[in-house]
């Protein structure tokens, strides 16, 4: 699309303002955070949500800067930072955004063919494919290069075997994107390849793991002679890692990214729902106690501070002054504040977040929440990963030594089996 | 620092830059500790000359910015006088520049703005106060009425170039008739005046100086008032919104230059045969100040545009900026010394010039517990 055939911005926000009003239901702020959901609770929520992204769709909303042949509307990422503006206070189809959005459709429209990319893209823009990332195994998490799974070809046909974990709700999802081994003799990031599955199908068996609190909205799929066709191949065979670079750029960039909608204010990681501090310092009735404000107001800064250096690095990243590995910076800034957030949160709930009444739930939720603090560290690749990234490859200092480049993957050690 | 800078921006920066480069080489600076000044009056008028007091006055009163936003120009000096660890009072300069010519009469502006921006007077702002009015925004000094003019009673501390200020912005409590509060007022009062004496005190900074001023019924005229007498608590709010913000980037261009200092010595420092850049002990630590530095150039710079904006939001981001800096600016640059080992605590190094502008940035118009207090009192009044 030419440059000035595109709505100006402020003609967007306001045709998008008066269509939001039209047609989208108002957030609700009694929305109980998502591990709290019965099983019928959710699968109503995401039906819900497949609606939503459907309205979207037909207002010509949905995947702002993905092109029009995809079903995309062929705007720019201003439109969606006005798009992410304008839909606070709204609900919208949050099951939809990551990790369809993003890193699955921004991979198949970067990697796929034009008839895999006409065949989902629309899909996913209509509300009718939610995809997921079958991405880390038992074997190693960070580590995704090191993948076990291994797909071998035969005929038209891939069979593939192996297991993946840490998907997010893959019992209520349709498609994921797998990354597999295709070749155990070459060293590691040369013998992977990339393929689409159905989620549902003879050969998977989801489980859904317990985590500490209570979510069951991790899976882990054991994948038993799966046959795919090798038209659902994503990329090259054996060239895996070129798209799998671009898929963890991706990851990485959830906190900067324009493929889907966060609406404005909100962090990544951070549940839009959670009480703000100020909320928890009410609720344990310390309002009055300078230590607690002193907590409130430390708190407050942290989240500007996480929001404005996201939108810096964003922009650098952009602007081309700081490279794609800057990503991890982003990663990193949100990691440490988000866990900081969590700890203040708990010293405000006091006694009662480890022993409350129903009436104190918030509180005991902090409890909770700050059991779970590190996964801010640890999902989407740990921060480590991303310190490597950054002092590595955008700082320039000397890599870490490594023992699986180099030498067939079949070679390299490994973890023992099991998680 | 700002990221999209115009063209004239860029250059107004870089002449700055180039001024500080040539004028104030690190060696300079220590030689300065010992100037009971901390800096040379020619020095600061050729500064001067480089629009650094002038910014926030307007083309009508003889100022004028580069950008349209002086506050935005102001705060890319402020920004290098942070990576040189400057001499000069910037802060203290401005502040004044930029009351008399917001409230000033058209007396007050003409008589004391030419010299002002020019360098050949100096203002400094006389608001803080000791024990027991050490919080931030407690005032103490009182203003009573008498006879047609106001006398000064109350102790400021610490002022910024006390002993070099030939003027004094001060805040004051007026007391009129037996009414012990009657607002805020400010005075212009030049130095000098009988019953005003100034001390100075011992300071943290290589260059920059503090002391007391005592006004001990200290007789000023009505014509030194600046602003509506008992209304001047807005004005006082924004000189402070304008103190922090200069603060800001000061701080954020002291830890830029201390993390270059930083990432120099990792990888010319080798032990063990490998560079220090090589240990992933010392990597992952660096990777996370290198994130903190670019949180801390965001949050100088959007608190730089709320003030500049007079945005409804400016209270709340200059007292987050000052909370998030006040801490993190420290912190990193603390982590800067301790990857350079024992050379980063000895006076030879120049670490310790950058770490000592922020620390004394961090300290004064109000602490980072100040400024979390700030933040609490706006967010409970926003949150309905």
């Amino acid at each position: 699309m030419a440059e000035q055939d595109i709505e100006d911005l402020d003609s967007f926000r306001h045709r998008l303002r008066s269509w939001l009003r039209q047609n989208m239901p108002p957030a609700d702020p009694r929305l109980a955070p998502y591990h709290q959901l019965s099983d019928e609770e959710e699968l109503a929520q995401v039906t819900n949500h497949r609606e939503l992204q459907r309205r979207l769709y037909d207002g010509g909303f949905a995947g702002i800067i993905f092109p029009s042949e995809y079903g995309g509307a062929g705007l720019t990422p201003a439109h969606q930072e006005v798009l992410n503006e304008e839909i606070v206070g709204y609900e919208y189809p949050a099951r939809f955004q990551v990790p369809t959005f993003s890193p699955c459709a921004a991979v198949i429209y970067e990697f796929g063919t034009e008839e895999q990319k006409r065949n989902h893209l629309p899909r996913i823009m209509r509300g009718e494919e939610i995809w997921m990332q079958f991405l880390s195994e038992p074997g190693g998490g960070s580590d995704v290069a090191g993948a076990q799974t291994t797909a071998v070809r035969d005929g038209d046909e891939w069979v593939l075997n192996g297991s993946k974990i840490w998907t997010t709700g893959a019992w209520w999802s349709d498609w994921g994107l797998c990354l597999a081994r295709t070749n155990w003799d070459v060293p590691k990031h040369r013998g992977l390849s990339v393929f689409m599955l159905r989620i549902h199908q003879p050969g998977i068996d989801v489980h859904r793991i317990e985590m500490l609190n209570g979510s069951r909205e991790f899976c882990q799929e054991f994948l038993t002679d799966l046959r795919i066709p090798d038209t659902d191949r994503i990329g090259e065979i054996d060239g895996g890692w070129t798209v799998g670079t671009r898929w963890m750029y991706h990851e990485k960039s959830l906190g900067i990214s324009h493929y889907f909608i966060r609406p404005a204010g909100s962090m990544r990681g951070v549940n839009p729902w959670a009480p703000t501090p100020l909320a928890v310092a009410r609720q344990a009735g310390r309002l009055d106690d300078p230590v607690a404000r002193q907590l409130v107001g430390e708190a407050h800064a942290l989240k500007l501070a996480g929001q404005e250096g996201s939108i810096r690095i964003s922009r650098g990243i952009a602007a081309k002054r700081l490279n794609d590995q800057a990503a991890g910076m982003s990663r990193i800034l949100t990691g440490l504040i988000n866990t900081q957030l969590a700890t203040i949160n708990l010293k405000l709930a006091g006694a009662s977040a480890v022993a409350w009444d129903s009436g104190d739930q918030m509180l005991g939720e902090m409890g909770v929440e700050f059991l779970m603090r590190q996964v801010r560290q640890i999902s989407g690749g740990t921060i480590e990963m991303s310190r490597n990234a950054v002092s590595e490859r955008l700082l320039g200092m000397p890599r870490e030594a490594r023992r699986d480049n180099d030498v067939a993957f079949r070679e390299v050690p490994r973890s023992a089996p099991g998680r | 620092m700002k990221l999209d800078l115009t063209p004239e921006q860029a250059f107004f920066a870089g002449t700055t830059r180039q001024f500080l480069d040539d004028k104030v080489p690190t060696s300079l600076l220590r030689e300065l500790r010992s100037d009971p000044a901390g800096f040379g009056r020619d020095f600061w008028r050729q500064g001067a000359d480089l629009g650094w007091t002038s910014l926030l006055v307007p083309e009508a009163d003889g100022g004028g910015s580069v950008s349209g936003q002086g506050l935005s120009d102001l705060a890319l000096v402020a920004f290098e006088f942070g990576r040189y660890a400057a001499p000069g009072p910037l802060t203290a300069a401005n502040l004044v520049t930029a009351a008399v010519a917001r409230t000033g009469t058209a007396q007050q502006k003409a008589g004391l703005l030419p010299s002002l921006m020019t360098g050949d007077q100096i203002g400094s702002w006389a608001y803080a106060e000791p024990r027991p009015f050490e919080r931030l925004g407690a005032v103490g000094l009182r203003a009573t009425r008498e006879d047609g003019r106001y006398v000064l009673s109350g102790h400021k501390a610490p002022v910024e170039a006390a002993s070099q200020a030939d003027l004094f912005l001060v805040t004051a409590l007026l007391v009129a008739e037996g009414d012990e509060d009657g607002g805020l007022i400010q005075f212009l009062v030049p130095a000098g005046t009988p019953g005003v004496s100034v001390h100075p005190m011992r300071t943290l900074d290589v260059t920059r100086r503090f002391g007391h001023v005592v006004f001990d019924d200290a007789p000023v005229p009505a014509s030194a008032v600046l602003g509506e007498p008992g209304t001047a608590e807005a004005d006082v709010e924004r000189q402070l919104r304008i103190a922090v913000v200069i603060q800001l980037a000061e701080m954020s261009g002291a830890m830029d230059r201390g993390l270059e200092l930083t990432t120099e010595w990792l990888f010319n420092r080798y032990s063990f045969g490998r560079p220090l850049a090589s240990y992933q002990a010392l990597k992952h630590r660096f990777a996370d100040m290198r994130v903190w530095l670019e949180a801390a150039h965001a949050m100088a710079d959007a608190a730089a545009q709320h003030v500049q904006e007079e945005s409804g939001q400016a209270g709340e981001y200059v007292s987050a900026g000052k909370s998030f800096l006040g801490t993190y600016a420290l912190e990193v640059l603390q982590e800067c010394v301790q990857f350079h080992g024992g050379i980063g605590v000895t006076f030879e190094h120049d670490l310790h010039l950058y770490l000592r502008r922020a620390t004394v940035d961090a300290q004064l118009y109000g602490t980072v517990a100040d400024h979390r207090e700030r933040l609490t009192a706006i967010l409970e009044a926003t949150d309905g």
